[in-house]
């Protein structure tokens, strides 16, 4: 069996895990991705492209906030590549109230997040929640903006991260697992294909990455859901901000072809095993009736296609970022709970750092993998 | 409220949904039946009730009593037949999504069988998005459903039984057939005549179409054999077709142009519920790979009839019988010893029915360029407009199998869901990466498989029972 050497090999070709390899590149390394599928088959090619700053757990708003100023210069990072991602910014995401109680909500939140020094989240009143949505139902009330955030799509993202990435020397191996993990002086990475080595090792296994923290002893929590999308056929432009329910789960854009896009909270049927999500149209209900409640407009809208994703879930809904407990030299940056489309030009950044470096320029700590094991022993 | 259950649902009321409906009922399972069409007969005998009813089964032919006795039989079972109603799921466990006449429900079955027959396979010449251009089968659907006969004259081009078939059936209706322009070439029919011996056992079948070619040529019909290099002019509709043939360019003014390179599985369901499918270089089209009793890689799927492969209607009413009695079995209704012994006349009748098959997936092998369009601006996805240009371009970027492409092109992501394109851009795909067909791989179709309007989905009947939670946080 033939062995391949290198000095970093990646676990995984979602947007993490190519965005990783492209940053290590950067840094003068020749990381190798592995790939079971294709890159972003998964949870990266098939979300709902929102790029979101609004309503972000407090521990992600300095990632989300430097995720965001390099999504409105994707030139920078993707060079001749930036342009296939169709980003939008400064659309604005905007979370809707409906009630007073939803009011109070996001009044709440705001408040919250002014506390802690941020001001990107802005309540707005009736009249100029119906100046960002001229569409939206009588009965909102006013909601929660943030102005920056915007939309791309997916599966040419992560595209355009990989093309972006072999232009800076980082190699890809698709239709290839990673079947076993030994240690000695270096990583002996074990696949279906053949054998791979390498000082230093990044788990970025997305709905799967529990698995290959297993294969080193590490238990790491196994949560995962399918993540549920539905699209129309071409409206009539009605909607530019992406928008979000308050008191009901929903997440809905317009793109720029005319098409509405419906997500938020819908869950499918996941298996893991099969590598398989599967819409459930009875799940799919509430949401239609409930963009037809915020968005009139919508009751003349027909369902073309719906689709569900893998993605990882973390009980505390925010990702898994840091050193490995049982192993050395390996990282892991997964468990993004169903929105780490946005994190992407920014995570692989910062665990190049950490890896390279040593240390990362914003603060990780929250993401530490330890802190399940801590929670659970209840700490000491 | 409670859910509605069946033994067998069975999609589709053409000659396999029928005859399987009528021996399943007749076993003493619970059985449903829809469709999306308003009376029962599938593609061949659509309409076959109300035409039988107004004396005018003559108007198409002979052979088509036997699709009114079949739906005769249908409405005289015990099965449950549902019209009007169309299905967007299928799925693995059993699950069916449809929207009826009331609005949308899920129904629940213990065994589904699909006998959704079959489309016509996709003609992407130049031109052939434009006003004026249809399918052959499309008018003949028309004609049948709605007794619509074209005022204008009309081409048809391309190859199979059924450009002769349509032909005579608009002709006896009063249409004018400026030309039939057959793209078989002649070099095709010298090596199908190899086929010849053991198609003569199917017997009837070939004299009847021996027989549509001698009255093509008593009628009149302008025929012209072996053309090639199809081409559709007109600015905002067709105007007129040019074709090579005898080594030389010929132009004809056309209001309407009829085209048909023969029919393909319809294989949107299958697909969606991930039915294993298997290349067939017979008949150069997917097809859901299916055991002698029409059960599929999914547990409790069966297909029958032209929708697992094109054998016709005769051997559809076999396929259908024989998949019924294999459910018949495995839900404990008849034991195995029974199950064999009523599929014995069926598979002997299924014997023959397939002898000509050869010879016809021989001679009407669809022509090269309508597999393969070359000229850069044709259009290949109708739904996205998007030309064989802007598909090769995707290819290169890393397009290199069909579900890449789509995100690349937006091809297939209309609201056929790539029914229309998935042949093309498979064979583009494996023309400009030089692989095969088998290794290219199909669209993954995704539920709906039809468009369902959002209302009607926010209305849908049915309460999750059984599922699987969707999210694990072990
Ligand atoms: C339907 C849906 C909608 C979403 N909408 C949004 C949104 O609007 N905004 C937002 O910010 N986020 C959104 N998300 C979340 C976002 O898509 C994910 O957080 C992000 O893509 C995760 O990237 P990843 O690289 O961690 O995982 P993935 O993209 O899943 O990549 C992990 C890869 O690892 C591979 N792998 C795993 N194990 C192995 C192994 N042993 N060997 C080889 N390869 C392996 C897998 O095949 C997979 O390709 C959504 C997610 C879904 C599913
Ligand atoms: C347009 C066309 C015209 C044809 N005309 C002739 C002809 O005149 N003579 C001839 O010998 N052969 C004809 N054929 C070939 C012929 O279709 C078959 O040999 C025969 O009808 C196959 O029978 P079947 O039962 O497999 O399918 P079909 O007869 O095609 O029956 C399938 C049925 O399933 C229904 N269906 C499909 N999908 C769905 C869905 N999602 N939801 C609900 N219902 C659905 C359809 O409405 C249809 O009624 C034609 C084929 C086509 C495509």
């Amino acid at each position: 069996m033939s062995i391949t050497d290198t000095d970093a090999i990646v676990i995984g070709g979602g947007l993490h895990g190519t965005s990783t390899a492209m940053h290590l590149a950067l840094k003068g390394m020749r990381p190798i991705v592995i790939e079971k599928n294709s890159v972003g088959r998964h949870a990266s090619g098939v979300n709902a492209g929102g790029v979101r700053q609004l309503l972000r757990d407090p521990a992600e708003i300095p990632l989300s906030m430097a995720a965001m100023d390099r999504w409105l210069d994707l030139e920078s990072l993707l060079g001749r590549y930036a342009a296939m991602c169709e980003f939008v910014g400064h659309i604005g995401q905007v979370a809707v109230a409906e009630t007073e109680a939803d009011m109070r909500k996001l009044e709440a939140r705001a408040a919250e997040i002014r506390a802690l020094g941020w001001n990107h989240e802005e309540l707005v009143d009736r009249q100029e929640l119906r100046r960002l949505l001229p569409a939206v139902a009588d009965h909102c009330i006013g909601g929660l903006v943030s102005r920056r955030d915007g939309q791309a799509t997916p599966y040419l993202t992560s595209q355009a991260f990989r093309l972006r990435a072999i232009e800076l020397g980082v190699r890809f191996v698709e239709g290839v697992r990673v079947t076993g993990l030994e240690h000695g002086t270096r990583w002996r990475v074990l696949t279906t294909d053949s054998i791979f080595t390498s000082e230093i090792l990044i788990n970025c296994g997305g709905a799967w990455a529990w698995q290959t923290a297993s294969l080193v002893g590490e238990t790491l929590p196994r949560g995962y859901f399918a993540a549920t999308m539905m699209v129309t056929g071409r409206m009539p432009s009605f909607v530019d901000p992406v928008v979000i329910g308050t008191g009901r789960q929903l997440s809905f854009k317009q793109t720029s072809t005319g098409t509405v896009v419906i997500g938020g909270g819908i869950l499918g049927i996941a298996d893991l095993t099969k590598e398989t999500a599967d819409p459930v149209a009875e799940r799919m209900r509430v949401s239609a009736e409930t963009c037809s409640i915020l968005f009139p407009i919508m009751r003349r809208a027909t369902i073309v296609r719906a689709w569900a994703g893998l993605e990882a879930r973390m009980p505390d809904q925010i990702p898994v970022i840091g050193p490995s407990q049982t192993a050395p030299n390996m990282w892991h940056a997964f468990g993004f709970s169903g929105h780490g489309f946005q994190l992407s030009t920014i995570v692989g950044s910062l665990l190049a750092d950490l890896i390279v470096d040593g240390r990362s320029p914003l603060p990780l700590d929250a993401f530490r993998p330890s802190r399940f094991s801590e929670a659970i022993s209840g700490v000491g | 409220m409670s859910n509605e259950h069946h033994d067998l649902a069975i999609v589709g009321a053409g000659p396999a949904g029928m005859a399987a409906a009528v021996t399943a009922a007749e076993l003493g399972l619970d059985t449903v039946v829809l469709d999306e069409q308003q009376a029962p007969g599938g593609q061949i005998y659509r309409n076959i009730e109300a035409l039988e009813r107004g004396g005018h089964i003559e108007k198409l032919g002979d052979d088509y009593r036997r699709g009114a006795e079949l739906a005769g039989a249908l409405r005289a079972s015990t099965a449950t037949y549902c019209p009007g109603s169309v299905v967007w799921q299928t799925s693995p466990d059993g699950r069916i999504g449809l929207t009826g006449p009331d609005g949308a429900r899920m129904v629940h079955a213990r065994r589904i069988l699909l006998a959704t027959g079959a489309m016509e396979r996709p003609v992407p010449i130049p031109g052939w998005t434009l006003p004026g251009v249809m399918g052959v089968g499309a008018a003949q659907t028309l004609f049948k459903a709605s007794d619509i006969v074209p005022n204008v004259p009309v081409v048809i081009a391309g190859s199979g039984p059924l450009i002769y078939l349509v032909a005579l059936q608009l002709a006896r209706a009063g249409c004018t057939i400026a030309a039939l322009l057959v793209t078989t070439p002649a070099s095709r029919i010298a090596s199908a005549l190899k086929e010849l011996p053991r198609a003569l056992l199917a017997g009837r079948n070939l004299l009847k179409g021996v027989g549509w070619v001698q009255e093509v040529r008593r009628l009149g019909i302008p025929l012209a054999n072996g053309v090639s290099g199809l081409r559709i002019d007109g600015k905002d509709r067709a105007e007129g077709i040019s074709y090579e043939a005898d080594g030389s360019r010929h132009r004809l003014a056309a209001g309407l142009v009829l085209l048909h390179e023969g029919v393909i599985p319809d294989n949107q369901l299958s697909l969606s519920t991930r039915c294993q499918q298997i290349w067939d270089a017979a008949q150069l089209c997917w097809r859901p790979a299916t055991d002698e009793w029409g059960a599929t890689s999914e547990e409790r799927i069966a297909i029958a009839g032209d929708g697992a492969g094109i054998l016709g209607a005769l051997a559809a009413e076999n396929l259908g019988r024989l998949a019924a009695l294999d459910t018949a079995f495995r839900l404990d209704c008849i034991d195995q010893a029974e199950r064999d012994r009523r599929a014995r006349p069926e598979r002997a009748a299924l014997a023959r029915h397939k002898r000509i098959r050869p010879l016809l997936d021989r001679l009407f092998q669809p022509a090269a360029e309508s597999l393969l369009p070359t000229d850069p601006d044709t259009i290949i996805c109708r739904c996205e407009e998007v030309t064989v240009a802007q598909m090769r371009e995707a290819v290169h970027l890393g397009g290199e199998d069909p579900n890449r492409a789509k995100i690349f092109t937006r091809c297939g992501m209309g609201p056929c869901q790539g029914r229309m394109c998935g042949p093309t851009v498979a064979s583009l795909i494996a023309h400009e990466t030089g692989r095969t067909m088998a290794a290219v791989g199909t669209y993954r179709i995704r539920v709906p498989v039809r468009p369902i309007p959002l209302m009607t989905l926010a209305g849908l009947i049915g309460e999750e029972e059984g599922l699987p939670p969707g999210e694990s946080t072990l």
